[in-house]
């Protein structure tokens, strides 16, 4: 699984789509990755129920990300989490028992968009300069702070293709880096709604 | 009008028609203690630690089917309190649990007393609340026996800051409270239901597998109805024990690890399984890849999603409420033709006599020497005809109360299945007096498991409870010893107390009559001497065979089918 997982080659990131598409119809019942959207109540407390279900019941997260909805009694949380298809099902259904959880889906049993944010700092001097402003234009990033030295290039997209930014660039003019995690919608008509 | 926080949280309690409050007082509760000394309705029962406040509330509750509650101050009283509420959240049982804070403006300042109570027992609750405004209290109040009671029940904390008992505001208590993110699902899927009863009437080698739920959902008298109908065995768990008649010739015994030859190996070789309100526990099916290997069809009935395929692939779930699905099940039965196929079924029922003659639960008492610890239960069964409420501890003793003491009625056999609690025997037990005055109750103990909560015996001396203790003093935490010696070449390892107290003596110094019997032909007359003091309660220490074992056993991580049935077995 670990090599299926790797990401796309580093010259066409805009092979993400493809490369995704190819990894969800990999056979079940392996440590697949899902994305699992749920509405919480916003209240005191709540996030920690759900990371406290996950330690507690030995499920993985990958990543987690919460913030208010439009309607701001409710929060909407997206995990990335792994597991094999009976694990993944226990997940939802714990999620579910937890007395502030509205809703549960699993969105990666249908289509769905998933995008993340990163911040990274990289040391821009001499050639490099140039070279970091022409990968953040390729990966369609933008450079949204400037010093002699340094530039801050956001860049948003799927997991795999801001790994490949990454890896794109000289890993030695990396000074930081900062990601969102995930934040997962499903397609179309699907809506997560109270 | 407007009155203080600590006011409204007893006149919710007394809302609730909460006869006992059991707990303990202390800093962070004194106003609500204050309000509880002004009025009579809601009594309370002061316990000797917070541990055994939740446990008789606990007991209460599975005695009966009301809500437990319990009052227990910040900080310590609240880190008391977390093994009872664990002991309840694992079985399942419906308790509120109001415990006292610090004031808000010290939350978060390493205050005196202070821990994070709702972080704390957040992994043991069904949910918990801290209360921020005296305007919440009696919402809170009303959605923590809400949530306790409905659904899979299990205990709720509603913690409350000292501050806000002090505060004041207009009362009125909510006739009904609903929440969005909370519906339990009620009655079954109706097609789910009629597959089921088909698979059942086309059933060869059928088993009915019944634990907690159905005496948690008040259903064994549909389970009952619906066992009978079909003519099938039944086999009930731990926690199930009386959610089917022991006594009944269709009941196979309790399954499990210490269960049954019979129901072990009906439960392995059936090949139509109706699972009703259990969760084939490790300690039910032992190896769940031993237990698939054999092909059956399984339904399973539970109101909590989670328990259904979460050990074992269920071909025919069915989430709801057992008495409602039960029910349904019933009419349908009544509205068809069909019936089982009673020659297969005879079949069945040859094989399982056959199990059924290997007697797995036979011992031998002699007449002189040791008293063994099985005969003292089935006296106890005898002399009680069968209609006590026994509570036990944790240990061989409880495997012994499960396997001798023949319960017929649901509710009557209370203790810690899932958590395992030591020491959960006698607070239960006042429970359970408190709830059924006049009711003979027995807490049946072992002399390592009393000694966690031997201090409520001045509980019980203080409100005058006539609990039965039966301890079967064997000198070694029994089950350990047993492992050791089954598994760790007989080397005991801090699983003999020295220097045990003369427990009739301590007994008595607590103000209660103690025997101490050590032959065999002196049980019986005990027991029923010790039934017929009314109003005290009787401490027996019965000396019994500190050599023996619980069988038939399965081995942890081992098949079901794979039993040792006594000692000539190893």
């Amino acid at each position: 699984m670990t090599s299926l997982l790797r990401p796309p080659p580093k010259s066409s990131p805009e092979l993400d789509a493809n490369w995704l598409r190819e990894l969800l119809v990999i056979q079940k019942n392996t440590n697949m990755r899902h994305v699992i959207s749920l509405l919480i109540e916003n209240e005191a407390g709540a996030l920690s129920r759900v990371s406290g279900l996950f330690s507690a019941r030995g499920y993985n997260i990958e990543s987690l990300t919460v913030a208010p909805t439009e309607d701001t009694s409710l929060s909407r949380m997206t995990i990335v989490t792994s597991g094999s298809d009976d694990v993944v099902e226990q997940i939802t259904k714990q999620l579910n028992k937890l007395v502030e959880v509205v809703k549960v889906v699993d969105l990666s049993e249908s289509a769905h968009i998933e995008r993340e944010l990163m911040l990274v700092k990289v040391r821009a001097t001499g050639k490099d300069r140039e070279e970091m402003k022409r990968m953040a234009e390729i990966f369609r990033g933008r450079i949204i702070d400037v010093t002699d030295a340094s530039y801050v290039i956001e860049l948003t997209g799927t997991q795999a293709k801001l790994d490949s930014f990454v890896g794109a660039i000289d890993s030695g003019l990396i000074l930081e880096t900062v990601r969102s995690g995930i934040c997962g919608i499903g397609r179309g008509d699907r809506v997560l709604k109270v | 009008m407007v009155i203080t926080g600590a006011e409204i949280v007893i006149r919710c309690l007394q809302e609730e028609k909460v006869d006992y409050l059991f707990g303990y007082p202390g800093g962070a509760v004194l106003y609500i203690y204050d309000e509880l000394f002004k009025q009579d309705k809601v009594r309370h029962v002061l316990v000797r630690h917070e541990q055994a406040a939740i446990h008789a509330a606990d007991g209460y509750a599975r005695s009966t089917e009301k809500v437990g509650v319990a009052l227990v101050t910040s900080g310590p009283g609240a880190t008391n309190a977390v093994t009872g509420i664990a002991t309840a959240y694992c079985d399942s049982i419906p308790l509120v649990i109001i415990s006292g804070q610090v004031p808000s403006a010290a939350i978060g300042q390493d205050a005196f007393q202070e821990v994070d109570t709702v972080g704390i027992t957040r992994p043991c609750v069904k949910h918990n609340f801290l209360v921020r405004d005296v305007r919440d209290i009696a919402e809170t109040i009303k959605k923590a026996f809400y949530l306790a009671k409905t659904g899979r029940p299990g205990p709720v904390l509603v913690d409350i800051p000292k501050d806000i008992t002090a505060q004041k505001c207009e009362f009125a208590y909510p006739e009904t409270v609903s929440m969005r993110s909370y519906n339990p699902v009620v009655k079954g899927h109706h097609g789910q239901i009629k597959k089921a009863l088909q698979l059942l009437l086309e059933a060869k080698r059928p088993m009915v597998y019944a634990g907690g739920g159905v005496v948690l959902g008040d259903a064994a008298d549909k389970l009952t109805a619906l066992v009978r109908k079909l003519g099938f065995p039944c086999t009930n768990t731990l926690m199930g024990l009386g959610a089917y008649p022991a006594t009944d010739r269709q009941f196979v015994g309790m399954l499990g690890m210490h269960g049954n030859y019979e129901a072990n190996m009906g439960m392995h070789y059936c090949d139509v399984l109706l699972a009703v309100g259990a969760r084939f526990d490790d300690r039910v099916i032992g190896n769940p890849a031993h237990f698939s290997s054999e092909p059956r069809k399984i339904i399973h009935i539970d109101i909590d999603p989670s328990s259904i395929s979460k050990r074992v692939k269920v071909d025919v779930p069915i989430v709801g409420d057992v008495g409602e699905v039960l029910g349904e099940l019933l009419a349908l039965l009544d509205n068809t033709a069909e019936k089982p196929e009673p020659q297969s079924l005879g079949v069945w029922w040859k094989q399982i006599e056959e199990w059924r003659r290997r007697d797995c639960l036979k011992f031998n008492q002699g007449e002189e020497g040791l008293i063994k610890p099985q005969f003292v239960v089935q006296k106890l069964w005898e002399v009680t005809g069968g209609d006590a409420f026994v509570t036990s501890d944790v240990g061989q003793h409880q495997m012994w109360a499960a396997q001798y003491y023949k319960f017929d009625k649901p509710r009557r056999w209370v203790n810690s299945g899932g958590l395992g609690t030591m020491g959960f025997g006698l607070p239960a037990a006042m429970g359970v007096q408190l709830a059924h005055p006049g009711s003979p109750v027995a807490c049946i103990t072992g002399e390592g498991s009393i000694q966690m909560n031997i201090q409520e015996l001045s509980t019980c001396k203080q409100f005058r409870l006539p609990i039965k203790v039966i301890l079967l003093n064997n000198g070694f935490l029994g089950m350990v010893r047993q492992w050791q010696e089954l598994f760790h070449g007989n080397r005991y390892s801090e699983s003999y107390m020295d220097a045990l107290p003369d427990f009739s003596r301590l007994a008595e110094a607590y103000g209660h009559v103690g025997i101490k019997v050590d032959k065999p032909g002196d049980v019986e007359g005990a027991l029923r001497e010790a039934f017929k003091q009314k109003n005290d309660l009787v401490f027996m220490d019965f000396q019994v065979d500190p050599t023996e074992n619980v069988y038939p056993m399965v081995k942890g991580g081992q098949g079901l089918t794979d039993m040792i049935l006594s000692a000539e077995d190893l």
